[in-house]
């Protein structure tokens, strides 16, 4: 009864007003600005010969980026730096998660779980120029720690190998908090009378882990892998500062590439081509999401 | 294991974890506060006798404080706006049933996943034909693209939890719908919009790629700036350190007092 009477007293339009001046934003700060992109991507577009004007060239600048190996590649870095990172964020995360709900220990625990919030916040930017003096040859506290261990100092940044480590070692710091608080929240679901029970049963930490928590980490696992798939496609401030995609082009992931081709080779159509190529691994992911997610929306 | 084991084990691992998390950052602040001869001392110096020289020179360089500055202009005007936008449309999805609901959610939720090089690249070109780059307002304008978003799905979910007898009984007494959310919904969810907006303006201030390519010299934000410190024979790590420090304290803070909803905000609320 109430619910009838709450749909009979609005008009048909007056969600569209709420949502108009928001809608209207979006489109044209954001589906607008795609559509250029999408015209430019089929037209010749140097930026640094505005002189022979853009004409249309058909599919040329998406045969270009499609055929072009360094697409590809970079394509392929920025794959294999997610298969680098989400394992070890996943599993130093689910292993910080784990202390942190383990009972006992408030007050530590407590700080433990803030000094997560750090990472977080802090600017890509900075993350990357902090990576840049901790990984630094000669008086880099990266060397400094390992050298306590025996280990020759390492010229990190300026080899292909050690400077791929580098950013990726500053992805794990900034990130493995976010996969930590996602299960802490995923284990905080877990009933307690049911915990409580399991832990009376069993002492193994483990047993408790697979049969009782486990399903409950499921759904925060499936979020982090999609999200972080999508970041990593993103990634740009920190990798961008520490090495600017080198030495050579070891660092340069996606994001990194497609902003050189359109703002140091000044291409914009062939980076914009890219870019909507992007664009539509990217709708994927938020598609996967959303089936996921947000099922009860639908 | 026997209790007493198990228990400093415990302990030693959340130290693990509070050490892994807090180390760079305690790095960044000790390092800005070395002269260059102690940065650059090989081994590091862990123990050192603390100077103010870089924040001196940072507060003192013009540089930076006007990049502040934008940044600050840049990051409050760009949420403000976007909350003003997008708490209308909140309630609206929070509350209505309409055709298309479901894609206009996913439209906004899919904003999260865009890389900004997609629309960098086409804003690039337009602001350069209107005449607008280097300016604080073509910044303003594409960080509501990723802000309006955030607040949008913080506050649905915050409008949805106000309860429903409150609008009715608003409604029976004559109020018009636009009373019932200025008067309702915007006061009883403000804790929401507030968080909603701290994280907007996290994101607007920690924004590097678009005020990299659409900002030449006189609206540089403050990443840009201490990035810019990178290039150049000696580098002043000391000075990039004060700067880096002055740019992440203050979103350290509000991050801290938002730090219960991090990870659904940052899940888009996927996570409880």
């Amino acid at each position: 009864m109430a619910r009838q009477t709450s749909r009979l007293a609005y008009g048909r339009w007056t969600p569209f007003w709420f949502l108009a001046p928001a809608v209207f934003a979006l489109a044209l700060i954001g589906v607008y600005p795609t559509l250029f992109a999408l015209v430019t991507s089929f037209r010749q577009y140097n930026l640094t010969r505005v002189r022979e004007g853009f004409p249309f060239v058909g599919f040329d600048n998406y045969v270009n980026a499609l055929t072009d190996p360094t697409f590809w590649q970079t394509l392929g870095r920025t794959g294999l730096f997610f298969l680098c990172t989400m394992p070890i964020e996943a599993g130093l995360g689910l292993l910080a998660a784990l202390m942190l709900h383990q009972p006992g220990l408030t007050m530590l625990r407590a700080l433990a779980r803030v000094s997560l919030v750090i990472p977080l916040a802090t600017t890509y930017a900075v993350v990357g120029l902090l990576g840049r003096l901790i990984f630094n040859r000669d008086f880099g506290v990266v060397n400094a720690v390992l050298g306590w261990f025996g280990f020759a100092p390492l010229d990190w940044l300026g080899n292909p190998t050690g400077a791929f480590v580098a950013i990726a070692t500053m992805d794990i710091w900034q990130w493995t908090p976010f996969c930590a608080l996602i299960f802490l929240s995923g284990l905080s679901m877990v009933p307690v009378e049911i915990e409580e029970a399991a832990r009376l049963e069993t002492g193994s930490r483990w047993a408790l882990l697979t049969h009782v928590q486990l399903p409950y980490l499921w759904p925060g696992l499936t979020a982090m892998l999609i999200l972080r798939s999508a970041d990593v496609l993103k990634l740009f401030d920190s990798v961008f500062t520490m090495t600017r995609g080198g030495p050579g082009a070891a660092t340069e992931l996606i994001s990194i590439y497609i902003q050189r081709v359109g703002f140091r080779v000044f291409d914009m159509g062939v980076a914009s081509a890219q870019a909507l190529l992007l664009l539509v691994l990217t709708i994927a992911l938020a598609r996967l999401y959303i089936r996921v997610f947000y099922r009860e929306v639908d | 294991m026997p209790r007493g084991l198990r228990r400093l084990l415990h302990a030693l691992g959340l130290l693990a974890v509070f050490l892994f998390a807090v180390f760079p950052f305690y790095w960044m602040v000790s390092s800005s506060f070395k002269t260059q001869a102690d940065i650059l001392a090989s081994p590091p110096r862990w123990l050192f006798i603390p100077t103010l020289d870089n924040y001196a020179q940072v507060f003192a360089d013009e540089k930076v404080t006007k990049a502040v500055l934008s940044s600050l202009i840049v990051a409050v005007c760009s949420t403000a706006l976007s909350v003003a936008l997008a708490t209308p449309a909140a309630y609206a999805l929070a509350r209505y049933e309409f055709r298309g609901k479901a894609d206009l959610w996913f439209w906004f939720i899919s904003n999260r996943f865009i890389s900004p090089i997609v629309l960098a690249l086409p804003i690039y070109i337009i602001a350069r034909n209107l005449g607008i780059l280097d300016t604080h307002l073509v910044l303003i304008l594409i960080y509501i693209t990723f802000i309006l978003p955030i607040v949008v799905w913080i506050t649905t979910d915050f409008f949805r939890s106000i309860p429903r007898e409150l609008e009715e009984a608003a409604r029976l007494e004559g109020a018009s719908q636009f009373a019932i959310f200025w008067r309702i919904y915007l006061p009883l969810g403000a804790p929401g919009i507030a968080v909603s907006a701290i994280f907007g303006f996290i994101f607007s201030w920690n924004e590097l790629l678009y005020a990299l390519v659409l900002t030449r010299r006189d609206v540089q934000t403050a990443p840009v700036v201490a990035t810019s410190f990178m290039s150049g024979y000696e580098i002043p790590w000391g000075k990039i350190m004060a700067t880096g420090t002055v740019i992440v304290l203050p979103v350290t803070v509000f991050a801290l007092l938002v730090s219960r909803y991090m990870v659904r905000g940052l899940t888009m609320g996927a996570t409880k």
